[in-house]
C-alpha cells in the first residue's frame, strides 16, 4: 500500500497518492521530588494511595501551591528548544468528570501557556522508512497536573482508584503538524525525548509512563489543504506511536476512498492487535469550560529567573555532536551515536576525561565504546548506567593499549575479564602476566627458534613466496602467548627473513 | 441568549446532575430568568477592558520542591463511601 | 453575678482575665443557651466538649498566669470551615456525615489563641443564599420578630444565618462568617450586629469549603465593632498553603480603634441610591452621613458608574466559579454516594449529585455551567470578568476623592422566611449594595444603625481601600457610638 520514494512518504490508495500529515502532543513528566500543586512525593511505584495529600485527594477547602521546580524544568525545556517563555502565563481549570481526576477538573493552561513557538531539528532514521531531515515547529509547552489510576481488574464488579499520579507535574508538549511519515515522528520522539534528557526534565521513561503521546494525523491529496484529523490518544512508545500512524493513515485513506468523510475524533491504538478504535462513548463530554484557576494567580517570572534557567542549561545534544565531529575530530557516525542519549554521552566524557589525553584518545575511545562496550553492554542485556567497567577502568585500558603494554587482542582479552571480575585492567595484566612485549631479544630468540622449526618454510618465503610472512608472524605470536607486540614482530621477522 | 429544555438538559448532563424531564421544563423559565438579568452586561463598553486576574494585586508565589505531605493513607480514605485494599472503590469503567 | 451570655467577645477576655469568671463557667453559659435555642436551629452541630475542653485549657493556663488572645471566649463557627474530628457540610446533603481530617486555618488560628468552639453553625447550602432557607438542615430562624404582634418568623439573612441568629440571640458571643457576595455584612444588618469582611487574601481559605474562590472571604461576626477587631486579628494572617493568601502583617486593630475621623473623607455613591429605595433606608443612609460628620469626617459625594452592573456580573462569576468547585462532590471519596441499582459511573455521579445537592445549588452550578460553556464563555464569563475590572476602577477612582465609602448595607430589612424563595432574582437583589466590594476584593463592613418601623434592626455599611480595615472598622465605630443601638430580641426560644 505505501509507496516509498527517497524522501517523501505517500500512501497509494486506489485513486491516486495519500499525504499523511502528523501533529504530535507529548505528556512529559516533570522530573521533581513533589508534586506540582502539593507537597506529596512524585515518586514511583509506591503503595496505593500513600503518596496522596488532602489536596491531591480535593478535600473540601484544599488549595494548589505551585511548585518551582515544576516551572523551573519546563522553562529550561522551552529553552533547549529555543522557544520564546512567556513573562506572564495562566493556569486555567479544564472541566471534565472522572474517578481518576478528583477536583473534577485538571489545572492545566490553555488561553496563557508558560512557552510558546520553538522547534526541534530531526533527521528521520533510514531505517523508519521515508522521511526528511526538516526543523519541526513547536506550537507550546504547558504545565499540567497528571491523573490518578483506575484499575479495572482487581474486582470483577468494581474499579479501584489509586490517587499516587494525581497531580504529578506533566510538559505538554505541541507539535506543529509539520511531520509527514512515520519515520518522521519517530525521529520527533526521539529527538524530543533525547533533548529532555539532557536537560534533565523529564526522565523520558516510556515504560513507566513518564512519556506519552498524542498523535494526530490527516490525510490529503499532496499540496492540498489539510484534511480533518483524528486524535489517538496516549501511545506509549517510539514504536507504537509509527505503527498507529500507518494504521490510522491507512484507515482515513479507506474511509475517503469509500467515498466516506473522516470524522474528527479521539482514537485508542491497541498495539496488541495493531488496530485503533473510536473512544466516541467520551466525544459528548468534550465541553470542557476552561476558564482561570480563581486559587492561583498568574505567574510572573523574573528575568533573574529565566537567566538561572537559561544558564544552567547543559550543553545540548546537537551542539555537542557537533563539537565532537568537529573539534574533536570523531567520525560523524560515532559522534550521532554517542550524544544520542545524554547518558552515553557523560560516560564518554567521563572515560575522555579519566584517560588524561582527551584531544589524542578521542577517536580510540568512541570506537572502544560503540564496538567493545557496547557490544558487552547488549550481551549482558544492561544500560550503559548499570555498565560492569567503569569510565576509568575504560580509560585505564585504552591508555594500556595506546602506551603499547596491551594488544588490540590482549586489550580485548583483559577487558573481558573486567566484565567479569570487575578488577582494574592493570591489576589484570599484573596478575595474569598479559602484558604486551616489545622485548626484542627475546622476540628474536623466538623467531630464531620459529624458522629453525620451519626451514623448508623459510626456503619457500626467500624463493618468492611472500605469503608466508602471515605464517611466521602466526608461529611467533603463538610462540609468545600472543603478547609480544605486533609491529615490533613484523619488524624483527621482516629483519630475520631477509 | 435564552435556554431550552434541551439545553437545560445537556447542561445538566455536562454538571453530571440528573434532571428529570420535568424538572427540565422547569429549569428553563428560571435559568432565562437569570441569563436575561446578566444580559443587561452587553450594555457595558469593554472595548480593551482587561479581564481581571487578581483582585487585590499580588503574585503567585511558588514553593520549594520538598516532599512535605503523602503518607496519610487513612486521612486520605477516612471518609470514603467505599474504599477496599487501600484504593477508592467505584462502579466498574469499561473503557 | 452577670449574665455571662450577655457578654460579648471583649467583656469576657478581660473579665476571664481579671478572674470575675472562669473560663469554664463562660463555656458551660454558652453550652446552656446553645442547648435550649433549639428553636432558631442555628446549630447544626453542637460541641459543647470542644468548648469545655478550650475552657479548661484556658483555666489551666491561667492558673500559671498564661493568657492568650482569645482565651475564655468559646465561638460558633460556620459549617463551612472545615474542623477536625467534626463533621462538616456546608449545610448539603452532599457532605452529610463528612468529617475532616483537618483544620482550617483560620479555626485552627482562633483555637489555637484560646477560642472553643460551641458548634458548627448552619447556613446557606455551600453559602449559596441571602435568607438561610437552602441549608439541607432547616432554616434558621431569626431571633428578631415583627413589632406589629405577628410572629411571622424572619430570615437572619445568609448566607452565615447561623452565625448571624447566633450571635444576635446571645447563644454565642461571636461567630466566624465567610462572605462572597454579602454573607457576612447582610446577615449582621438583618440581625442587628456588626460583621466585616476583610481585604481578599487577609483570611487564609485553606479548609474553608470553597464557593467561589475568587470572592470568599472570611471574617467575624459579633456584637460590636471592637468584638469584631479582636477576633478579625485572631483569624487573619499569611498562609503559605493559600496562593491568594496577602504576605502582609496583620495591624493590631483593635488597639488602633479610634471613632475620631477628622481629617476623613467619606464618600457617598451617588449610584447607590436606587430606585425605589425603601425611604426607612435612605433615612438610615442621611443618619449615617450625620453620624460621619459629627466624628468629624468630611462628606464627598462620589460615582461609582459600574454599579448597577456589579451584580449580573457577580452572578456569572460565582456560579461559574461554583460549578467548577462542586465538581468535587462526585460520591467517590467522601460524602454522599448513591448509585441506582445497576448504574455505572456517569450514573453515580448524576445521582450523587441530583440528591445530594439543594436546588438553588443546582440552579446555580447549571448557570455556571452553562456560561463557561462552549461558545457562550467570552459573551459571558470573560464580558464580566472585563466589567470587574470596571467595577474596581471605580472604586480605585473613588479613593482619589475620599477615604471610605458609606453606603447602607441591605436594601430592606429581614424579610419573612419563604417570602422570596419562589423569585430567585428578588432573593438576589439583597446583595445590591455588599456585591460591589466583594468583586473588587474591598474591605467592608456593616454595624447596626437603627430600626425599621417595624422594630427590626437595619445596617450600615463601610468600605474601604485595600487592607485598610482599621478605616473601615474605626468608621464602623463612629456610627457605633452615635447610634446607640441597643435593641435586642426579646428571648421567645
Amino acid at each position: 500500500m505505501t509507496t516509498e520514494t527517497a524522501s517523501s512518504y505517500r500512501i497509494q490508495g486506489a485513486t491516486g497518492e495519500w499525504e499523511v500529515v502528523i501533529g504530535l502532543e507529548v505528556h512529559a513528566q516533570i522530573t521533581s521530588n513533589a508534586k506540582l500543586f502539593s507537597g506529596a512525593s512524585t515518586a514511583f511505584g509506591a503503595e496505593p494511595n500513600t503518596q496522596v495529600s488532602l489536596v491531591d485527594a480535593a478535600m473540601p477547602g484544599m488549595l494548589p501551591v505551585l511548585n518551582k521546580e515544576c516551572i523551573r524544568q519546563a522553562v529550561r525545556t522551552g529553552l533547549a528548544l529555543g522557544a520564546e517563555i512567556n513573562r506572564v502565563s495562566r493556569f486555567d481549570r479544564k472541566n471534565y468528570f472522572y474517578a481518576d481526576l478528583p477536583q473534577g477538573y485538571q489545572i492545566s493552561q490553555l488561553y496563557h501557556p508558560l512557552v510558546g513557538e520553538g522547534s526541534i531539528p530531526i533527521e528521520p532514521d533510514a531505517k523508519d522508512g521515508p522521511g526528511e531531515a526538516k526543523l519541526v515547529g513547536v506550537e507550546r509547552i504547558h504545565v499540567e497536573q497528571d491523573a490518578g489510576k483506575l484499575m479495572h481488574d482487581q474486582h470483577p464488579t468494581r474499579s479501584y482508584v489509586d490517587l499516587n499520579r494525581s497531580g504529578v507535574a506533566l510538559m505538554e508538549i505541541v507539535s506543529r503538524p509539520d511531520m509527514r511519515s512515520p519515520a518522521e515522528a519517530g525521529a520527533y520522539l526521539r529527538k524530543l525525548r533525547s533533548i529532555l534528557r539532557y536537560v534533565g526534565s523529564c526522565d523520558g521513561n516510556m515504560e513507566q509512563g513518564s512519556m506519552r503521546a498524542d498523535v494526530n494525523v490527516s490525510v490529503r491529496r499532496p499540496g492540498e489543504p489539510f484534511g480533518t484529523r483524528t486524535e489517538t490518544k496516549n501511545v506509549n512508545s517510539v514504536r507504537f506511536v509509527m505503527a498507529a500512524i500507518e494504521q490510522e493513515a491507512n484507515r482515513q485513506v479507506d474511509v475517503l476512498e469509500a467515498g466516506g468523510r473522516v470524522v474528527q475524533e479521539t482514537r485508542l491504538y491497541d498495539p496488541d492487535r495493531g488496530e485503533g478504535r473510536s473512544m466516541r462513548s467520551k466525544e459528548d463530554a468534550h465541553d470542557y469550560r476552561y476558564f482561570p484557576d480563581p486559587d492561583l494567580l498568574p505567574l510572573e517570572l523574573s528575568e533573574a529567573f529565566i537567566a538561572e534557567c537559561e544558564a544552567s542549561l547543559p550543553e545540548l545534544p546537537d551542539d555537542k555532536r557537533a563539537r565532537y565531529e568537529g573539534p574533536l575530530g570523531l567520525p560523524a557516525y560515532n559522534a550521532a551515536v554517542i550524544t544520542a542519549d545524554v547518558e552515553t554521552a557523560r560516560w564518554f566524557e567521563a572515560l575522555l576525561d579519566a584517560t588524561g589525553k582527551p584531544e589524542t584518545m578521542a577517536k580510540a575511545a568512541s570506537n572502544w565504546l560503540i564496538s567493545d562496550l557496547f557490544g558487552a553492554l547488549n550481551r549482558l542485556g544492561k544500560g550503559i548506567g548499570e555498565s560492569p567497567v567503569s569510565p576509568a577502568q575504560g580509560a585505564e585500558l585504552l591508555n594500556l593499549v595506546a602506551d603499547g603494554t596491551l594488544s588490540g587482542t590482549l586489550a580485548k582479552q583483559v577487558f573481558e575479564i573486567m566484565l567479569e571480575t570487575g578488577d582494574d585492567p592493570s591489576k589484570i595484566v599484573e596478575e595474569r602476566g598479559l602484558k604486551q612485549t616489545s622485548d626484542t631479544g627475546a622476540i628474536e630468540a623466538i623467531i630464531a627458534q620459529v624458522m629453525e622449526a620451519n626451514a623448508d618454510k623459510v626456503a619457500e618465503y626467500r624463493g618468492g613466496k611472500d605469503k608466508l610472512f602471515g605464517f611466521f608472524v602466526g608461529q611467533t605470536m603463538k610462540a609468545m602467548g600472543g603478547k609480544a607486540n605486533p609491529a615490533v614482530v613484523n619488524e624483527l621477522l621482516k629483519k630475520a627473513l631477509g | 441568549m435564552s435556554v431550552d429544555a434541551a439545553t437545560v438538559r445537556k447542561i445538566a448532563n455536562l454538571a453530571r446532575i440528573a434532571v428529570s424531564d420535568a424538572e427540565a421544563d422547569a429549569l428553563v423559565p428560571e435559568l432565562n430568568t437569570i441569563l436575561g438579568f446578566v444580559e443587561q452586561l452587553g450594555e457595558v463598553d469593554t472595548s480593551g477592558v482587561a479581564p481581571l486576574s487578581a483582585v487585590i494585586p499580588n503574585h503567585l508565589r511558588m514553593r520549594e520542591d520538598v516532599v512535605t505531605d503523602g503518607g496519610i493513607r487513612d486521612a486520605v480514605l477516612a471518609n470514603a463511601p467505599q474504599a477496599e485494599h487501600g484504593f477508592f472503590a467505584v462502579p466498574k469503567v469499561i473503557e | 453575678m452577670t449574665n455571662l451570655t450577655d457578654l460579648g467577645v471583649a467583656a469576657l477576655r478581660d473579665g476571664f482575665r481579671k478572674g470575675d469568671f472562669s473560663a469554664r463557667e463562660v463555656a458551660d453559659a454558652f453550652n446552656a443557651a446553645v442547648a435550649s435555642a433549639k428553636a432558631l436551629n442555628a446549630f447544626i452541630v453542637d460541641t459543647p466538649d470542644h468548648a469545655i475542653a478550650a475552657a479548661e485549657a484556658a483555666d489551666r493556663a491561667r492558673a500559671s498566669g498564661e493568657f492568650a488572645a482569645l482565651s475564655g471566649v468559646p465561638l460558633g463557627i460556620k459549617d463551612l470551615f472545615c474542623t477536625a474530628g467534626v463533621q462538616t457540610t456546608a449545610a448539603s446533603h452532599i457532605l452529610e456525615g463528612f468529617t475532616p481530617t483537618y483544620e482550617s486555618t483560620v479555626t485552627a488560628k482562633l483555637f489555637a489563641a484560646g477560642a472553643g468552639m460551641l458548634g458548627k453553625l448552619n447556613m446557606d447550602q455551600f453559602a449559596m443564599g441571602s435568607s438561610n432557607e437552602t441549608s439541607a438542615f432547616g432554616n434558621v430562624v431569626s431571633p428578631w420578630r415583627r413589632s406589629d404582634g405577628g410572629n411571622a418568623p424572619l430570615a437572619p439573612g445568609g448566607s452565615s444565618g447561623g452565625s448571624s441568629a447566633a450571635v444576635a440571640a446571645r447563644i454565642a458571643p461571636g461567630a466566624t462568617g465567610t462572605d462572597t457576595g454579602g454573607s457576612i455584612r447582610q446577615p449582621a444588618a438583618f440581625t442587628g450586629i456588626s460583621g466585616i469582611k476583610p481585604t481578599y487574601g487577609r483570611c487564609s481559605r485553606w479548609g474553608i469549603v470553597a464557593f467561589a474562590s475568587s470572592l470568599d472571604q472570611a471574617g467575624p461576626m459579633a456584637r460590636d465593632v471592637r468584638d469584631c477587631a479582636i477576633l478579625l486579628e485572631a483569624m487573619s494572617g499569611f498562609d503559605p498553603k493559600d496562593s491568594t493568601s496577602l504576605d502582609v502583617s496583620v495591624p493590631r486593630w483593635e488597639a488602633g480603634l479610634s471613632g475620631d475621623l477628622t481629617g476623613k473623607r467619606i464618600g457617598i455613591p451617588k449610584e447607590y441610591r436606587v430606585e425605589g429605595m425603601p425611604s426607612e433606608i435612605e433615612a438610615l443612609w442621611d443618619k449615617g452621613i450625620a453620624f460621619m460628620r459629627d466624628a468629624g469626617a468630611e462628606i464627598v459625594e462620589v460615582s461609582l458608574p459600574h454599579t448597577r452592573y456589579a451584580l449580573p456580573a457577580y452572578y456569572i462569576i460565582a456560579p461559574a466559579e461554583a460549578s467548577s468547585n462542586l465538581a468535587r462532590y462526585d460520591g467517590v471519596r467522601y460524602g454522599l454516594r448513591d448509585l441506582p441499582d445497576g448504574g455505572n459511573l456517569a450514573d453515580m455521579y448524576s445521582a450523587t449529585r441530583a440528591d445530594g445537592f439543594g436546588k438553588e445549588v443546582r440552579r446555580r452550578i447549571l448557570i455556571g455551567t452553562y456560561v463557561l460553556s462552549a461558545g457562550y464563555y467570552d459573551a459571558y464569563y470573560t464580558k464580566a470578568q472585563q466589567v470587574r475590572t470596571l467595577i474596581a476602577r471605580d472604586f480605585e477612582q473613588a479613593w482619589q476623592s475620599c477615604d471610605l465609602l458609606l453606603t447602607p448595607t441591605a436594601p430592606s430589612a429581614a424579610f419573612a422566611l419563604g417570602e422570596k424563595t419562589a423569585d430567585p432574582l428578588a432573593m438576589y437583589l439583597n446583595d445590591v449594595f455588599t456585591v460591589p466590594a466583594s468583586l473588587a476584593g474591598l474591605p467592608a463592613m456593616s454595624v447596626p444603625a437603627g430600626l425599621d418601623g417595624q422594630g427590626l434592626p437595619l445596617g450600615l455599611q463601610l468600605i474601604g481601600r485595600p487592607l485598610d480595615e482599621q478605616g473601615v472598622l474605626n468608621a464602623g465605630l463612629a456610627i457605633e457610638e452615635r447610634a446607640g443601638f441597643s435593641a435586642r430580641p426579646g428571648q421567645w426560644w
